[in-house]
């Protein structure tokens, strides 16, 4: 299998769409046959990433390559940063919007639930520049 | 447990997915904030919530979850219906509050995950 390359355009203006990269994602990997784990973890994590993309920043783009025992996740947009990221990482903690969070979000889970389900993640963000998280999901075998 | 018996339990109507009704499920889990259920779930097949917005949806997707249960007798729009049934989730409205539904699944063997 040669590596895969995907990318999305994530709209930053409308929350109804919030997700549709993801559920891509998910449909190339499951008709790739990855196994039902992998595909999970790794749906979750691009699904948190591409929420916060929407509801913290205005949109980005995401990449995402698939190879045979990897996936890598690359999450880029041009919001305003995070300023504490070693707060961002803890549970609980959230700056979410009253309309973020009458959609269920704003638990303060999305950035420790993909350090739990990636295998390798990295943030580098910048304010008021934006924020590109990294992130490795290995495949289960 | 089938479907179907959930919404028996529940006296539930069911909005879409009428063809799933005979899918296993062993457990469930009942939330209104979708990264509780990110962050939580493990097998459950069932969600039950509050919340109608496409992004529970997206959720359960992304968890495969068969069937979504929505409590106190709301009713999702059209949109976020055929949304559902273009996922091939089941999704069924109970009149029971989310603490009853709950409590009646779980009366009838439907366990949760902890
Ligand atoms: N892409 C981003 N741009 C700017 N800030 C971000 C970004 N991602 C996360 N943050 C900041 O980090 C905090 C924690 O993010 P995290 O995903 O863990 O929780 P949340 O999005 O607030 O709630 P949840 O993910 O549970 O719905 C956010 O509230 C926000 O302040
Ligand atoms: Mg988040």
């Amino acid at each position: 299998m040669e590596k895969i390359h995907l990318q999305y355009n994530v709209d930053g203006d409308d929350l109804t769409l919030a997700g549709e990269a993801s559920s891509d994602v998910r449909r190339v990997l499951r008709q790739l046959g990855f196994d039902a784990e992998t595909i999970r973890r790794a749906a979750i994590c691009m699904y948190e990433g591409e929420i916060n993309m929407v509801i913290h920043a205005y949109g980005g783009v995401i990449d995402v390559y698939i190879d045979p025992d990897s996936i890598e996740i690359i999450m880029a947009d041009t919001g305003p940063g995070i300023a504490d990221v070693e707060k961002a990482w803890q549970e609980g903690y959230t700056t979410a919007s009253q309309t973020a969070r009458d959609l269920g979000f704003g638990a303060g889970m999305g950035l420790p639930n993909m350090k739990r389900y990636s295998d390798f993640i990295d943030i580098e963000t910048e304010l008021g520049k934006g924020t590109t998280v990294k992130m490795i999901i290995k495949i289960n075998s | 447990m089938q479907i179907k018996t959930v919404r028996d339990i529940l006296d539930a109507e069911v909005l879409c997915g009428e063809e799933y009704l005979d899918q296993e499920v062993s457990s469930a889990c009942g939330a209104d904030l979708m990264s509780d259920v990110l962050a939580f779930v493990k097998d459950q097949g069932i969600l039950l919530t509050g919340l109608l917005n496409l992004q529970v949806v997206r959720t359960a997707e992304m968890m495969d979850m068969k069937c979504i249960v929505i409590v106190r007798g709301k009713t999702p729009d059209e949109k976020l219906v055929d949304f559902a049934d273009s996922r091939s989730i089941v999704m069924l409205r109970t009149p029971y509050s989310m603490y009853t539904a709950c409590g009646r699944l779980y009366n009838d063997g439907l366990v949760g995950v902890e």
